[in-house]
């Protein structure tokens, strides 16, 4: 043998030892995690078309920087890594495979959107990485036997469309439904829970269905046909642009439905003031956070602790936009899920830790609402109560609506 | 110029290179130069249409898209395998990209821009409206390709391989193309099109193949993205990609083919650097690279190289006179 052979086939032996001794030593080490701290990763839109949702993203890196400056968790400070993925879901496998095998986090938390996060969705799964209370209301993230490493936070559209369903068949038996929905997976997510809490009745109650597109100038022709329909229940799926017309729409043509409008449109600063107090009085949504901008929560000790914080660590973020609350909520979630996990912060731990949460209540949540998962259930929060709207503040009614126990 | 042999020296050092990296590199940065080989295939397709040709399009994520989109319902709906898809997107999209090149003669200069610039806010609005195909705003998932033969490559290193074959065929076809009659043609159409057109060149047919063919080498970009990232949605093509694409074959050096891999690593790795060096505002830093590469490479990085070169060559021989090889006046016109 050469010299060159014996250095190659000792090359060669000592790569093949190496791999196969690669995967033993990455299951026993804690992969992210060092004595004194705990790496978690994350995507946000902080530039691109859904930028304004980058707010998440940096409420959450405040809370956390508190949470350190109180000295961490279990003895660890949280680093948080954050990049910037412009909501491209090309971008977002570059930064979460970053994520993941360079910057080696211990679990991706809150990736922010539905396509970035559909894209990820099979990687995360294969890679075995915790991929924690992703930040979207599709209802797909719910789905342990398939995707054991993927859990969602927020209470999805079709649960959502159920609420409204049961309040009707409840309260409004014999009534005429009109419904408009914008034409995309959000639209249809809430008209198909909606139509599936009807069942059967819905056939003959629901009497017309119109949509739009995000793109069109106006909706004014589709509330007038819906009006024209006889439509005594009206239910308004649409984004707050859309929302503010049809609010105002209606009530300049004088029509006067039961109106449910989605939760994604329920903002007093950025829909109802805008479409008119008194156009909106009457209007019925449910809620599953406290509206930061509704006077009622004014002395609320989980809004003022709010308040408090976003003027200490986030004081450039906006008092008025639900998006920071909601940021705060899932960051206190997660630090939960830590507080969990002890002295055990595994990638298996932190993932039952997550799936394991028992009547948590967070700050910001709707009295009552508390977060539950199970092995078996994914979808932590899961209950939301209707709300109707007084001219002044959103007043919330009825029992409280919990889609997994299925009242 | 560099000589053909030197050249051919160079391209076979790359290449070696290139070889080598998926025993070198971690997966994730052999995604991250997969993703390079793919922009430089997209950056060649704009390249020979804004850079050889003259004809400026803002609109080539369009074609980016519509590769991918082809590729991807060609794998989800009919279980077509990934290697078939590829020729497939490059020829529909060749035959898309002649056809809106035929009315897109009537348009110059700022006038073509502002058209193409519209294909690309269309597209991904209509890829919603065909639902069934496309699976709306939620894309469609697909599977990431392995390695076939039971080869020992994990499916990173395999599709960098597959990224890398395939851009070697193209720019080698490109080259050719480019460097032979037909590329003649296309620079003078660019340079003088009625001088051209007084030489006995169709101007509207090279025109009009030129964007096809542009189309082409885009959509095959597009198409090995599809495999690459194993999703498409909407939100993956956005207006940005096309800038970001012509970006890079400014960058990299117009009317240059090497200037196309140049420009793809500058679009690839410097919106990360901006990230790293500031979070706060990363476009800002991104800006100021901009700035910089052009006041310092106003003929782009391939420019620059060539320069350097011809400067290095001229001190060793000095005794050589003066000869045309003095720095360019007008963009240069191959590498």
């Amino acid at each position: 043998m050469t010299f060159a052979r014996k250095f190659l086939a000792v090359v060669a032996a000592v790569g093949v030892v190496g791999m196969a001794l690669a995967p033993a030593v990455s299951a026993q080490t804690v992969v992210g995690v060092t004595a004194t701290e705990i790496k978690i990763g994350n995507t946000n839109p902080y530039s691109g078309p859904a930028s304004a949702y980058g707010t998440i993203g940096k409420v959450i890196g405040a809370y956390f920087k508190k949470v350190n400056d109180e000295g961490g968790i279990n003895g660890r400070k949280i680093n948080y890594i954050t990049y910037d993925d412009g909501y491209a879901p090309p971008k977002t496998v570059e930064m979460v495979r970053k994520l993941v095998e360079a910057d080696q986090v211990a679990l991706l938390f809150q990736t922010l959107g539905t396509p970035p996060n559909s894209a990820i969705h099979k990687y995360m799964n294969q890679q075995k990485v915790p991929h924690l209370f992703v930040a979207t209301g599709a209802t797909k993230w719910n789905d342990p036997k398939n995707f054991p490493w993927t859990m969602g936070f927020q209470p999805n559209y079709q649960t959502e469309g159920r609420v409204y369903a049961a309040d009707v068949l409840k309260n409004h038996p014999n009534a005429k439904v009109g419904i408009l929905y914008q034409n995309d997976d959000y639209g249809k997510d809430y008209l198909k829970g909606f139509e599936d809490g009807m069942g059967e009745a819905g056939k003959k109650l629901i009497v017309m269905k119109q949509s739009y597109e995000v793109t069109d100038p106006t909706i004014d022709s589709q509330i007038v046909n819906l009006k024209n329909s006889g439509a005594t229940v009206f239910f308004n799926i649409t984004i707050p642009k859309f929302a503010v017309q049809a609010i105002k729409k209606a009530h300049d043509i004088g029509w006067k439905p039961v109106h449910y409008l989605n939760n994604v449109s329920s903002s007093l600063a950025t829909v109802l003031k805008p479409a008119g107090l008194e156009a909106s009085k009457g209007l019925i949504t449910a809620l599953y956070m406290k509206e930061v901008t509704d006077p009622q929560w004014r002395n609320d000790k989980g809004f003022t602790d709010w308040v408090a914080f976003m003027k200490k660590y986030y004081p450039e973020g906006a008092l008025d936009d639900q998006a920071n609350a909601y940021g705060y909520n899932v960051a206190i979630l997660m630090t939960i899920v830590l507080k969990q996990a002890g002295n055990d912060p595994s990638r298996e731990n932190l993932m039952k830790q997550a799936a394991s949460l028992k009547n948590v209540e967070l700050p910001l949540l709707l009295p009552g609402i508390k977060v539950n998962t199970s092995p078996t259930d994914f979808a932590p929060i899961e209950q939301e109560q209707l709300a109707r709207f007084n001219g002044e503040k959103w007043e919330l009614y009825g029992d409280m609506f919990d889609a997994f126990r299925k009242n | 110029m560099m000589s053909r042999g030197t050249r051919l020296v160079v391209v076979l050092l790359a290449l070696a290179v290139a070889c080598a990296l998926p025993f070198t590199l971690s997966n994730f940065r052999l995604f991250q130069f997969t993703q390079v080989y793919i922009y430089a295939i997209a950056i060649l397709g704009l390249n020979m249409l804004t850079g050889y040709n003259g004809q400026f399009s803002l609109g080539h994520g369009a074609f980016y898209a519509i590769g991918a989109y082809i590729s991807a319902i060609m794998m989800d709906r009919w279980n077509v395998h990934y290697g078939w898809t590829i020729p497939v997107a490059g020829v529909l999209c060749l035959v898309v990209g002649f056809l809106f090149g035929l009315p897109a003669l009537r348009l110059e200069g700022l006038y073509l821009a502002l058209a193409t610039f519209s294909l690309a806010l269309a597209v991904p609005q209509i890829l919603k409206y065909f639902e069934h195909w496309t699976g709306g705003s939620q894309g469609l998932v697909l599977s990431k390709p392995s390695a076939p033969f039971g080869l020992p490559l994990n499916p990173d290193q395999w599709l960098y391989f597959v990224t890398l074959a395939v851009l070697v065929v193209l720019f080698w076809l490109g080259a050719n193309l480019l460097r032979g009659r037909v590329g003649r043609a296309i620079v003078a159409i660019r340079d003088n099109h009625i001088a051209a057109e007084a030489m006995g060149v169709n101007s509207a047919l090279y025109k009009s193949l030129t964007f096809g063919v542009s189309a082409a080498y885009t959509g095959v970009a597009g198409a090995l993205s599809a495999s690459a990232i194993a999703y498409v949605a909407p939100d993956s093509f956005n207006v940005f990609l096309s800038i970001t694409l012509l970006i890079g074959s400014v960058i990299g050096g117009l009317a240059s083919i090497s200037g196309a891999i140049f420009g793809a690593f500058f679009i690839q790795f410097v919106p990360n650097w901006a990230q790293d060096i500031s979070k706060a505002a990363p476009w800002a830093i991104f800006g100021v690279f901009l700035i910089v590469f052009m006041y310092v490479m106003p003929f782009g990085i391939a420019g620059a190289i060539r320069l350097l070169w011809i400067r290095a060559r001229r001190s060793r021989v000095a005794q050589v006179p003066e000869s045309r090889e003095t720095a360019p006046t007008q963009a240069p016109t191959s590498s």
